[in-house]
């Protein structure tokens, strides 16, 4: 833990991809960058580009059409990276867990640092498991090492 | 001796320090304006700090040496500007002949730098925000060529520095007059430009172009534009305290006053920041080529006729 890994904690930005969800998960999820929750004071900022990002915000049941795509962003994104599943569907599939087109869930994809669970989660639970995967950070327990 | 120290304390170190409190103080005032409570003190180091660790990619259609290049030139151009104003600031005397000049050049080289990262990137949305860069610079750079011109005339024709200073100590600051007024409000919304900020910040647009050129910049380089962009926030209103708002001042409370005078700019990007929308870049143009370069056509006019 040297200083710089201090402010990697302290600066997380933020970048959501929605894999087919229904929307509810993505706005609760913006509802946290408004003036009640205000995350910014955490230092957490949305970015557009994956390129800025530290944290990638996967919402939705993961369908077939999404899969390349979500590799191909996890892989576009600079280490040290971190990854936030938010939503039943992008946990377990939710509704759609005997659908055709949802083979598995978001972890069979990439490696997911933290579990959101909701349908949808309240910003108050997306900022408790934000804040979660800092104290696991902090703590070293990750899948992924720096 | 005396230069490399001016350099590298007052141009790099303390302009770097006073660029971060800066933008701290934007990013904190946005959050009140909407409300909110706002990022710590130390926030814009934090994002610097973090951005220096972190892995830096290299697209595979990019030029790599002008890709990791041209954030260097950017940031180098600007410690030199801070460094001709620092010097400007506290030593008079010690100007050249056509530092203002200088300034005027080396202030372009930022925008510069960051329009041909964003071709180097090879990213179609990093082009099409680099070529909305150039068309960015085409517009305000006429109308901020003339407002220095005010400045020029007003301290007797001298393109130093420390004329301009020195002949608003016997004066009285350039701004208290009607040209220098009107010459400092049509500077102020340049600079705006000038650091993309939100009316004017097309080339960045996150909504539309996802942060168009720095779109494909990550880590080191990236941390090198965030850090230029701190510094201009501090370079800018320090160019425009010199040559429109009397200096910094010496000693006592003049101190108080030049910190104010530096605050007072910052607030107001901040609040023209918060308080309009992005426009087009064809709007954009006429607004520069049309009631902004006629404001400083006619500021140019009182100058010459001394009021």
């Amino acid at each position: 833990m040297g200083l710089l890994d201090d402010a990697f904690l302290k600066s997380l930005w933020v970048f959501h991809l929605a894999t087919g969800s229904c929307n509810n998960c993505d706005i609760e999820a913006l509802d946290c960058l408004t003036p009640r929750h205000d995350i910014e004071r955490f230092g957490m900022l949305l970015t557009g580009s994956i390129k800025h990002a530290d944290v990638l915000l996967v919402t939705g049941a993961v369908n077939r059409q999404c899969i390349p795509r979500i590799k191909n962003i996890y892989e576009q994104m600079p280490k040290p990276r971190l990854v936030a599943a938010i939503g039943e569907c992008a946990l377990s599939r939710g509704i759609f867990i005997h659908s055709y087109n949802c083979p598995m869930p978001l972890d069979h994809v990439i490696p997911v640092d933290v579990y959101i669970p909701g349908c949808p989660p309240k910003p108050e639970a997306i900022i408790a498991g934000l804040v979660k995967l800092i104290e696991r950070r902090k703590t070293n327990k990750l899948t992924e090492k720096v | 001796m005396i230069y490399l120290l001016y350099l590298l304390i007052f141009g790099f170190v303390f302009t770097a320090t006073i660029g971060l409190f800066a933008s701290w103080v934007d990013r904190k005032l946005t959050a009140r304006i909407q409300y909110r409570v706002g990022p710590p003190l130390l926030q814009p180091l934090y994002d610097i700090m973090k951005l220096l660790r972190k892995e830096t990619l290299i697209p595979g259609g990019a030029d790599k040496l002008t890709f990791l290049s041209v954030p260097v030139v950017g940031l180098v151009s600007v410690i030199i500007v801070a460094t001709i104003l620092w010097v400007a600031n506290l030593d008079p005397q010690q100007t050249f002949t056509g530092d203002v000049i200088v300034v005027m050049y080396l202030l372009l080289v930022p925008s510069i730098s960051i329009l041909i990262g964003g071709f180097a990137s090879g990213n179609p949305l990093a082009s099409l925000g680099a070529s909305r860069e150039m068309k960015l610079i085409l517009s305000y750079e006429l109308p901020f060529i003339l407002v220095i011109l005010v400045a020029v005339i007003q301290a007797d024709f001298s393109t130093r520095l420390g004329d301009i200073l020195m002949h608003q100590v016997d004066n009285g600051a350039i701004a208290f007059s009607w040209s220098g007024g009107l010459a400092l409000l049509v500077g102020l919304v340049c600079a705006q430009a000038k650091m993309a900020l939100v009316p004017f910040d097309i080339p960045e647009a996150e909504t539309e172009i996802a942060h168009g050129v720095l779109i494909e910049y990550s880590g080191t380089a990236l941390a090198l534009y965030r850090l230029t962009k701190n510094m201009l926030l501090a370079a800018l209103p320090l160019f425009f305290i010199v040559i429109f708002l009397g200096g910094l001042g010496g000693e006592g409370v003049q101190v108080l006053y030049g910190i104010l005078k530096f605050l007072g700019i910052v607030a107001l990007f901040t609040i023209i920041r918060n308080t309009n929308p992005r426009l087009r870049i064809d709007q954009v143009m006429k607004f520069f080529w049309g009631p902004m370069t006629l404001l400083a056509i006619v500021a140019v006019l009182l100058a010459l006729g001394d009021l």
